[in-house]
This record gives C-alpha cells, structure tokens and sequence, in this order.
C-alpha cells in the first residue's frame, strides 16, 4: 500500500529552473563565451565596436534585448546553483540548510541584481 | 581439484553479527578452472575453508538475482563473472554498498521490499471489466511500451550503484521507480495519478543526481535511470499543472 504522511517535493521549481538554464547555457553559453571572451577582445570575424557601449546599452535598453541578458544571466546561475548544490552532495558534503542557502540564495540575489539593474537601464 | 589448477586470492569481507564488531577482510587462495564463476569461487570457500560463510544465491544462471555483491568496487552479479577475468590479480568481494549487512555477503533488503511495496507494483484496472466483457486488450504497440522495464529481477544492484541511495535510505530507488514506471505506461493501467503521490514526494524521483550508474550496473538493460528522468517531468509537470486539473491523485 501506498505509504501514509508523503510530503510533496518542492524540487520541481528548482529542477524547472535548472532545466531551463541548462538548455539555454548548452545553446548560448560556448557561443557567448566566444564572442565576449575571444572574438571581441581579440578583433576576429566580427565588425569592430560589435560591443561597443552605445550599441549594448541600446540592445540592454531594447525589451527583447533586456529579456535575453536577464535570462541569460538568471538561468545560467539557477543552473550553475542547483548544479553546485548536488555535486557537493555527491562528493559526500551532506549538503545543509546552509548550503542550500549559499547556492540558491547567490542565484535568487544576483537575479534580483540583474533584474534591478536592467529595469534602472530604462526602456 | 587437481594439481594444474590456477590459484586465485580472494579477499572476502567478513562480518558476523554476533562475535564482531565491524566487517573486516580475510584472503582465501582458491584454485580454479577458466569456467568457474565469482560465485563457485564463493562455494568453493565455503566447501573447503569456512562453512559459516553466508551469501545467497539460487539460479546460477543470471536470472534468480540473488548473488549480487560488489566485486573489487563494483556491482555484479557473481554468478555471470568470471574468476579467469581477474587473474592473477587479486579479487575482493563485498557485500552489495549502501545496504546494511545481516552477515558476511548478505544484506539486508527489507527496506527495499517495502519500497516495492510501496509503488503498488500491479494493474489497477482503468475501466474494471466483468467476466462477460472478457480479457483486457493490448496491442504491440502498446505492450511495446513498457515491456523493457518488466525485465527487473530485483538483483537490486543499481541501488548498490546509486550514490543518491546511499546517503537517503529514504530515496524510493531505481528498481522500485523502473517497477511503478512499467505499471504506469501499461495500457490497462488506471493508477499513475496514485503512483504520483510517492514520485512526486520528498522519497521520489527528485532525489535522482542523473548519475546514471544505475543503468550501467543493470544486468538486465532495464535502464532504470530513464524510468527515474521521465518520471523527474512527469512530477514537475504534475507539480506546476495540478491546479489545472483537479483530477490529479495528490495534493
């Protein structure tokens, strides 16, 4: 018989959220890495002052450009949180209270910080 | 056995409950032939140094899933390996990891039991049917979707595989999710809104890392660590849609 007194997991918010990170580091990640780490600092392939400040403050100011930079930013440390959380669980650090909080809370800080900061970047 | 026989060492971890105090490792030096198992390695012991050793084991033949243990690290079932294969090293044999043991090799596996148990591992009619309405039909294809993972014979290896398993005993498991997942995708099934209440719960499936080990250790391909995934989105789907639909069977 089913077992009495089961208490749902909330896991699922941070699995989704994981998830979701995930997908979108796998198909932007290498690729931003690319071209903000090497092709912009070292001139290759793209056209000088590709990422110059006027051009990414107006992709920042742009709706659709504030929603990539926020979700790019949100759910690759959503991602990277959960991640660090269970790995440190695997190598046998009984992963607390307090490194749930060191985990999830610097990805729900620094979302709130990016969220914050693009909405003061106006529209 | 004769002369010409190849001598193997063994190193067994021994424990017995009511003289020691924790498990500790005796070597044996084991003649064998290149056809002898881990398993007659084990019998062999037990024959010609020590009768009090204790370990199961039943068909010989990889199907009873009894003889599970570790062998130098890692879970097998000691009837379909080969002592030949680790010659002349050493070999060690353990009892199966994360499980407490009763004595010597065997462990025990009531809490396991009681998972499977748990997961209400038969058909729950979705339309009950009479007599006069005859047998419950399926096609192929619907027999097709769950017939690899009836392939379980609860060797319970991949719990032994399973890191998440061993630090929460509490973890519902491979075998057990692989189990309630071929339930649920039999087409005469009408349970899975039941079965979500232990998924989804603190037991279920969101313990899993996505290791893996588990379907690597499977001797049966049952693949138990897709049966966990697929159930990770069934949960979240469940988890985010169940006000939508008030039909679910957990709160």
């Amino acid at each position: 018989m089913m077992k009495a007194g089961l208490k749902r997991s909330n896991a699922p918010i941070f699995w989704g959220l994981f998830g979701a990170g995930g997908m979108l580091s796998a198909l932007f990640g290498p690729v931003l890495v690319f071209i903000t780490g090497i092709a912009v600092p070292l001139g290759l392939l793209l056209p000088k002052g590709a990422m110059s400040y006027p051009k990414m403050q107006a992709f920042a100011q742009n709706f659709i450009g504030k929603s990539f930079i926020f979700a790019v930013i949100a759910l690759f440390l959503w991602f990277a949180a959960h991640r660090i959380f269970h790995s440190l669980h695997e190598i046998g650090i009984h992963a607390g209270l307090g490194a749930k909080l060191i985990c999830y809370g610097s990805a729900f800080a620094s979302t709130v910080i990016a969220a914050y900061v693009l909405l003061v970047l106006g529209f | 056995m004769s002369e010409n026989h190849k001598i193997i060492e063994i190193e067994v971890l021994r424990y017995n409950p009511e003289s020691d105090d924790e498990p500790h490792l005796e070597v044996y030096k084991v003649p064998f032939s290149d056809d002898m198992s881990v398993l007659q390695g084990a019998q062999y012991i037990k024959d010609n140094f020590d009768g009090s050793l204790t370990f199961r084991w039943s068909c010989r033949m990889a199907i009873c899933g009894s003889c599970g243990m570790m062998i130098n690290g890692i879970p097998k079932l000691s009837c379909e390996t080969f002592l030949r294969d680790y010659y002349p090293s050493r070999i060690r044999i353990e009892a199966m990891a994360n499980f407490p043991i009763e004595k010597d090799l065997v462990v025990d596996l009531s809490g396991f039991i009681e998972k499977l148990e748990s997961i209400q591992p038969y058909i729950i009619a979705k339309e009950p049917r009479t007599l006069e309405q005859g047998e419950y039909l399926q096609t192929p294809e619907e027999f097709n979707r769950y017939i690899q993972f009836t392939s379980c014979i609860n060797c319970t290896l991949c719990y032994a595989a399973c890191p998440q398993f061993g630090l929460n005993p509490d973890f519902i498991g491979p075998a057990a999710i692989a189990l309630l997942h071929r339930y649920n995708m039999d087409s005469r099934d009408g349970a899975a809104a039941q079965r979500m209440e232990l998924v989804a719960s603190e037991e279920g499936v969101f313990n899993c890392s996505a290791v893996g080990y588990c379907s690597e250790v499977c001797p049966k391909h049952v693949d138990p660590a897709n049966a966990v995934n697929i159930n990770k989105t069934n949960a979240a789907k469940d988890y985010f849609l169940r006000f939508l639909s008030p039909k679910g069977g957990s709160k």
